[in-house]
């Protein structure tokens, strides 16, 4: 599929332009996060009846995960609250391109310029993610430490430092953004290339330099391109395209491919099997220790949890590359193979926290009409929903979309195990060096399955 | 309106105002105790039972509560009044009004079983007026007689095989003197002395001694109306068979986590729930001294204290109810018999 830049359309292109729009997204979204926080420090301590629960995990993480992250990839990022305050600060505006604001504008560490500390932050968070997702107030610290840390960033480094560097929800948005089937790019390199200001990335009176810290002329993947659409204001020569492509395009792009990323795609992949074992497999027992932190059964189940998604899955994902290349007599050294292999989990990833995602959504959507009437459970009844009464939904379909869907990222991942290991011609025959992986995906698979639709 | 301007009105009404007026809609409209409503939350016993769990309105005045659960079903009822129980959901909020026309101290409780410490999720209305002392200071029955609620009370006799039947006494035609027929015959004996007594009656000494278990339980009969035995089959359910079962085996689904109680351990007692269907411990006891602990509670034991909480009538009508483990469901005699 040809790509199709969408900003051919006069009605796009105009709503992209303006900050308008975008703005009052983030605007809408930065005031249902602060009532989620006040709902959490303030409102009822049940999670089904407080805002904060339903609209964080339920409602924004089935958009998130559903609808945001394969049709738009970043797209959540471009309107997402948490980043807003500081960025606001450190521009000394709210919608005007200014110049003059707070932060001292310091670089970020070399050292860490890269997706291990998100890659920390996300395994953190989930060590704790059952108490975050039940716990109203948990919620609110979370969202509350998000923020000042989004905040403080802003204040001391440049740019979206938090945004590129720690978020823990925008590594795995990264990641899977390659497979969206929407990208922002250039049109034309050559006229990047002649031009010398720059101002994509430096900035001028039409919008800021890149919040991202990338360079537009060379951007070849999504991982890191925020969509903030800065780039779309400033360029002179209207050089910017947001197009419509084929999806997983970025996953055929065999330059920039890096351990970091690598890494994040197979702790993502073990995260959603540590999840669906634990929420919704039928061990008490782990769900207990999961869920009592602090105790020596939940840190029996931390350790676990960590050796699982950064020793024991990328261990198993390493022999089965090593086993492949041995099969196929592969010269290719064994780092690189991983690295670019652990690509082709990216698809079976997304499909699994979909998959993940849809065991539950439907089943709890049904709180958020009670939420939306009485959102801090006070009793109140906004808008006449508060008494409505659970009812899970499309419960005949759900287990036949999972399957469907991990079927589907099972099939997406083989396709590219086999179109990576086509990459540069390489006189090693392709059947024996991507059988592993392929096994590897499809033993997942079974078990995702297993625990996902019984 | 400059752009930039109207984004920030638009950031302080979405992020500021919006959040500060919902905290400020709470607090103009909390109620508090003395004002005009109280709102009640309620969580599992461990975590900290009702909040507030005490209560002070002056006689007659009219009480409106806003009962919400902090975490899972719990109920809410008060205790020796004609407050109707009613449910309480988790981050939902049910109000109710309540007068209490008698001065006292009374106890709310959870009538829904939400823990194995369920029993003591409890609360008190001090109801301010001219009288302090609630009905419940009256002494009761087995103090008056003395009874020991700790010492054991084995009946020295049982029924051979079937349960005795107040029917086949009834059938057999021999009269039973009047004063094993008194409510006060029946609250101050144990079925097995009054198995010895009838046996002694001349009128018995023809009879095996199956037929004479069949006048007690005439006898017990004559005292348990259905109306009665109805109401104790109903608090017997909802306050009783979680732990004794619904069979008063003592096989009740918090039995197991009793045994384990901590309180149980501590005090040195065995913690099981009294088995009802055991012949040597029930025949061997009164009405009194059953009555008695459920009024003062097992010391010790997960068994909670009713007296606060039931009415006299309602712990004699689950007295009678109890007997049943004994002498048969259709134990029950006409209901203008007593």
């Amino acid at each position: 599929m040809t790509r199709r830049d969408l900003t051919h359309f006069r009605l796009i292109k105009t709503v992209l332009h303006r900050r308008g729009p975008q703005f009052a997204l983030t605007a809408l979204a930065l005031g249902g996060f602060v009532l989620a926080i006040v709902s959490g420090l303030a409102g009822t301590p049940v999670g089904s009846r407080n805002f904060g629960i339903v609209a964080v995990w339920i409602a924004w993480w089935a958009v998130l995960m559903l609808v945001a992250v394969p049709l738009f990839g970043r797209g959540w990022c471009s309107i997402c609250p948490i980043p807003a305050p500081g960025d606001w600060l450190q521009r000394g505006a709210l919608l005007q391109p200014a110049t003059r604001g707070l932060g001292l504008g310091r670089r970020w560490p070399r050292a860490t310029r890269n997706m291990w500390l998100q890659n920390a932050a996300f395994a953190v968070l989930a060590l704790f993610s059952v108490v975050i997702l039940t716990q109203p107030i948990v919620t609110a610290v979370v969202l509350l430490a998000l923020l000042f840390l989004a905040v403080g960033a802003s204040l001391i480094f440049e740019r979206r430092a938090f945004c590129r560097y720690l978020c823990p929800v925008g590594g795995f948005v990264g990641l899977y953004s390659q497979l969206a089937p929407v990208e922002l790019r250039v049109k034309d390199r050559a006229v990047c290339a002649a031009d010398r200001q720059k101002s994509c990335y430096t900035g001028n009176a039409a919008g800021c330099g890149c919040p991202w810290l990338v360079y537009p002329g060379a951007l070849e993947k999504n991982t890191y391109c925020g969509l903030c659409l800065e780039c779309l204001r400033t360029c002179p020569h209207d050089n910017i395209a947001v197009n419509w492509r084929s999806v997983g395009a970025d996953l055929l792009q065999p330059r920039g491919r890096r351990l970091d990323e690598a890494f994040k795609a197979l702790i993502m992949l073990g995260s959603a099997i540590v999840y669906a074992a634990v929420m919704l497999g039928p061990w008490g027992t782990l769900k207990s220790a999961a869920y009592n932190i602090g105790s020596g059964t939940w840190l029996i189940y931390a350790l676990g949890f960590l050796a699982f998604v950064f020793v024991v899955l990328p261990g198993a994902f390493l022999f089965t590359v090593h086993a492949g290349r041995k099969l196929a007599r592969s010269a290719v050294p064994l780092r690189r193979a991983f690295v670019h292999f652990a690509y082709a989990l990216i698809p079976l990833g997304l499909a699994a926290w979909v998959a993940f995602t849809l065991s539950f959504v439907f089943a709890n959507l049904s709180y958020v009409w009670p939420v939306l009437s009485d959102p801090m459970g006070w009793g109140w009844d906004l808008v006449g929903t508060a008494g409505d009464s659970w009812t899970p939904y499309l419960t005949q379909v759900v287990p036949a979309l999972q399957t469907g869907v991990l079927l589907g990222g099972l099939l997406w991942s083989g396709v590219t195990v086999r179109r990576i290991a086509l990459e540069g011609r390489s006189q090693h025959p392709v059947f024996p060096l991507t059988l592993p992986v392929m096994a590897f995906c499809l033993v997942i698979t079974l078990g995702l399955l297993g625990l996902l639709v019984g | 309106m400059n752009p930039e301007r109207t984004a920030r009105v638009l950031v302080f009404a979405l992020a500021l105002a919006l959040p500060l007026g919902v905290l400020l809609t709470r607090w103009a409209g909390i109620p508090r105790q003395g004002g005009e409503w109280i709102e009640i939350h309620g969580r599992m016993s461990d975590d900290g039972g009702w909040t507030p769990d005490e209560i002070t309105v002056d006689v007659g005045e009219v009480l409106h509560l806003r009962l919400t659960s902090d975490d899972v079903v719990h109920g809410f009822a008060i205790g020796q009044s004609n407050f109707e129980a009613v449910d309480v959901m988790p981050g939902e909020v049910t109000q109710a009004t309540v007068t209490l026309e008698q001065p006292g101290r009374y106890v709310f409780y959870c009538t829904r079983w939400c823990g194995v410490n369920h029993w003591r999720m409890r609360g008190t209305i001090d109801v301010r007026g001219e009288t302090s002392e609630p009905d419940t200071a009256m002494s009761p029955l087995y103090q008056s007689l003395g009874i020991d609620l700790e010492a054991p009370h084995p009946a020295d006799v049982a029924p051979p095989d079937d349960p005795p039947s107040s029917h086949r006494g009834a059938n057999l035609g021999v009269p039973i003197p009047d004063r094993f027929l008194t409510a006060a015959y029946y609250r101050a004996h144990s079925p097995g002395e009054t198995w010895h007594s009838l046996r002694a009656e001349a009128a018995a000494h023809q009879l095996t001694d199956e037929e004479v278990w069949d006048l007690v339980a005439l006898v017990w009969a004559s005292n348990a109306t259905p109306s009665a035995i109805e109401e104790g089959g109903r608090l017997y359910a909802s306050n009783c068979a979680a732990c004794h079962g619904e069979r008063g085996a003592g096989d009740g689904v918090m039995a197991r986590a009793l045994a384990n109680g901590a309180a149980a351990r501590l005090e040195d007692r065995d913690p099981s729930p009294a088995n009802f269907t055991d012949a040597v411990q029930m025949l061997g006891a009164t009405p009194a001294l059953l009555q008695g602990k459920i009024i003062r509670g097992g010391m010790g034991t997960g068994m909670p204290n009713w007296g606060p909480i039931l009415t006299d009538a309602e712990t004699w009508a689950l007295v009678a109810y109890l007997w049943r483990f004994q002498f048969g469901p259709a134990n029950t005699g006409p209901d203008t018999a007593r």
